[in-house]
């Protein structure tokens, strides 16, 4: 008879063990904070559909202490996830090469960063325009 | 050599089957000098201290692949890894996570063996070629594509740093993939067809969600998370171009 009788570790709680993983799941669970406020806009645009005073309950709502609050948490939950989202983009691509240089991992995620920056003061400065 | 001047504290996760039901800690005390490796550490207690202490290794130059193992919860190879920087300690070592223990630090790694032997891990030739019609010509910028791929030396530092392939070890994991990517990339191979149904299987690309850490431990920056992460665009192309060709054309 064989006298192996190899060892299985369990999984349990993995993601405890090492600050790497904890640092993963904290960065996916910001994903839930991108859920959220996608609900809120969903909300908004339902409001909207209802006429003019659900429109404006809505609304009322936004300017309201507890709105602010949520709405300041959530855009930390953001910024936290576009860090990480941008920090693991150059893992994911293909190597961009231009006059035959590979472009560095760092310059990917900087280039990211400052893509969704300058997207986010577009957005800002629309709103502005149009309000 | 030196005489030792300081003395580390090595807790080691033990594993003899014949006598444990599961692993224990045994901690063994051991004088160093500070060109000693974790490796040389556990030579050291296997010499002088407990001669039935098992563990891996061949090359002591970061290039068998043979020696890797937790070293304070992190995957490394336990050769390149010296004892003076973790002194005071203690430190703990233990038998490559997600892996099967056969023996102390000695891991089963016949899952690893199977994927590796799967993935065709070799060129095989576009069409057959003579002798007479000379050897393969390869430019700089050809090489370049696959070169960081081809420097993985088998080590499973990146088996034992992906929670995905623990909880499901019927994932093909990073090394096989970077594997996989490196034999696809060469201009001289025309194996992708054998070798990507394995890529777009179940237990392909897709069981992983992108930690990341397998390319964090990795000691040659292979970059094995990239080869995963690059083939899933890839098998999800090929699995959207198919309805656009006509039928019964090859890719
Ligand atoms: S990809 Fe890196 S960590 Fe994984 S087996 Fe190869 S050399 Fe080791
Ligand atoms: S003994 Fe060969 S890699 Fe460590």
């Amino acid at each position: 008879m064989s006298a192996r009788k190899p060892y299985r570790r369990p999984m349990a709680g993995w993601w405890k063990k090492n600050p790497y993983f904890v640092e993963y799941m904290v960065h996916e669970g910001t994903a839930l904070f991108v859920a959220a406020y996608a609900l809120i806009l969903l909300a908004g645009l339902f409001a909207l559909a209802r006429g003019e005073a659900a429109w404006n309950a809505f609304a009322a709502f936004l300017r309201s202490p507890p709105s602010l609050l949520l709405h300041g948490v959530l855009l930390l939950g953001f910024l936290y996830h576009t860090w990480t989202w941008f920090n693991i983009m150059p893992r994911t691509l293909p190597p961009i090469i231009i006059s035959g240089e590979r472009i560095k991992p760092a310059t990917i995620t900087r280039a990211g960063l400052a893509a969704s920056a300058l997207a986010s003061v577009a957005l800002y400065l629309i709103a502005r325009i149009a309000a | 050599m030196k005489a030792a001047t300081r003395t580390i504290r090595i807790e080691v996760l033990r594993y003899r089957p014949e006598q444990d039901a599961e692993p224990v800690v045994q901690a063994f005390d051991v004088p160093f000098t500070d060109d000693m490796s974790v490796l040389q550490g556990l030579q050291y207690i296997k010499d002088e201290l407990d001669g039935s202490l098992s563990f891996r290794w061949s090359c002591r130059m970061a290039i068998c692949g043979s020696c890797g193992m937790m070293i304070n919860g992190v995957p490394k190879l336990s050769c390149s890894t010296f004892l003076r920087d973790l002194y005071p300690g203690p430190l703990r070592v233990e038998a490559l996570a997600h892996f099967p223990i056969e023996r102390d630090l000695v891991i089963v790694m016949d899952d690893f063996i199977t994927k590796l032997h799967k993935i065709k891990p070799y060129i095989i030739p576009k069409e057959a070629r003579s002798l007479s019609q000379g050897e393969y010509l390869q430019t700089p910028e050809e090489l370049d594509r696959y070169e960081q791929f081809s420097s993985c030396i088998n080590c499973m530092l990146c088996y034992a740093a992906c929670p995905q392939y623990g909880l499901n070890s019927s994932f093909i994991g990073p090394a096989a993939m970077a594997l996989v990517h490196r034999y696809n990339l060469d201009t001289r191979d025309g194996g992708s067809a054998e070798r990507n149904p394995y890529v777009q299987a179940e237990e392909g690309v897709f069981n992983c969600t992108a930690v990341g850490y397998c390319s964090e431990v990795c000691p040659k920056d292979v970059d094995p998370a990239n080869a995963v992460n690059v083939n899933k665009t890839e098998a999800a192309k090929d699995y959207f171009l198919r309805f656009l060709r006509p039928k019964g054309a090859q890719a």
